[in-house]
């Protein structure tokens, strides 16, 4: 495995910024990883998440995943929730989208409209 | 599913619901090319009417709607490959799952993006349960358990953290791609 040394030192500085933070101006992102999101590609999409907010060094992101919502036909989905707004669902999401939605939505705040579920049901 | 590594991600998923604390995956290929993936999980169990009829597209334990695919495709997948699919089951012990493939068989999945499926399952459940992973090939063995992890991190730190994930990223990396590399990428 590994050097664990390298994960002791990850470990002192992750605590150091861990008590600085606050859960309440967190964003979340939430990704739909049922068998039909996982079966449409979820994975790599998730997997963009952790890259991007690794490379921009976010530190007020949360990446999870929840059950199939019963809309399987948009898969891959998620939902970006940003601190006192609305949550916006994106679908049939790609890991290329996935660096726009981060720098418009999540860093700047303007949802990438043309690819929530609001401009495909219109 | 387009390989195997995604069943695994998705079969997982039922370990985690089961309330399993330890999720075993393991995956071994013999030199005749027989695959055998077993996924063991130490949750609450299945009970013998509901292990009976598990297989079945139309049986599921969510309430939203009545059908749940995944075992069932996996069943499918491993038969069409010349494998074979099995699940044992005890209430309050546990389920081990085992499905073989013949990696020769030209309808055999291939196993796809394996450290992509174990960092996946531990990112989105960043605290528990943990996971061992145990690969061997002709290549060689790989061995990557998050109990160790979680040992030198401590309980307070979750595996999303972004430079955790990617320690864990690098970390499987190494130990997996050695083993499964060319053809079994």
């Amino acid at each position: 495995m590994k050097s664990l040394a390298d994960l002791e030192a990850i470990r002192k500085r992750t605590l150091e910024n861990i008590n600085m933070r606050k859960d309440e101006d967190a964003a979340r992102v939430v990704i739909g990883m049922a068998t039909c999101g996982i079966a449409a590609g979820a994975r790599p999409v998730m997997l963009a998440f952790m890259d991007e907010i690794k490379k921009r060094n976010l530190q007020h992101v949360t990446v999870s995943q929840t059950g199939c919502v019963g809309m399987c036909r948009y898969e891959p989905m998620l939902d970006v929730i940003l601190p006192g707004q609305e949550k916006v669902t994106y679908i049939h999401v790609k890991p290329e989208m996935v660096p726009r939605i981060v720098a418009e939505h999540i860093v700047n705040g303007h949802p990438v409209t043309e690819y929530t579920i609001g401009a495909a049901e219109d | 599913m387009r390989d195997l590594s995604l069943h695994l991600l998705d079969l997982a998923q039922n370990s985690i619901t089961a309330g399993a604390s330890l999720v075993t995956v393991k995956i071994a290929i013999d030199d005749a090319g027989m695959l055998t993936l077993t996924l063991e999980d130490n949750g609450k169990g299945m009970s013998h009417e509901l292990l009976s009829r598990v297989t079945s597209p139309f049986a599921t334990t969510r309430t939203t709607r009545k059908v749940g695919l995944g075992i069932p495709m996996m069943k499918e997948n491993a038969e069409k490959a010349g494998g074979t699919f099995s699940l044992s089951s005890e209430e309050g012990k546990g389920t081990t799952l085992i499905a073989t493939m013949d990696t020769k068989n030209i309808d055999c999945l291939p196993l796809g993006d394996l450290t992509g499926t174990l960092l996946s399952l531990m990112l989105t459940n960043p605290l528990s349960p943990d996971f061992l992973f145990e690969g061997s090939t002709p290549k060689g063995k790989a061995v990557f358990d998050t109990r160790e992890v979680r040992g030198v991190l401590g309980s307070d730190i979750p595996f999303n953290e972004p430079s955790v994930a990617s320690w864990l990223k690098e970390a499987l990396e190494e130990e997996i791609n050695p083993i499964f590399g060319g053809v079994w990428i």
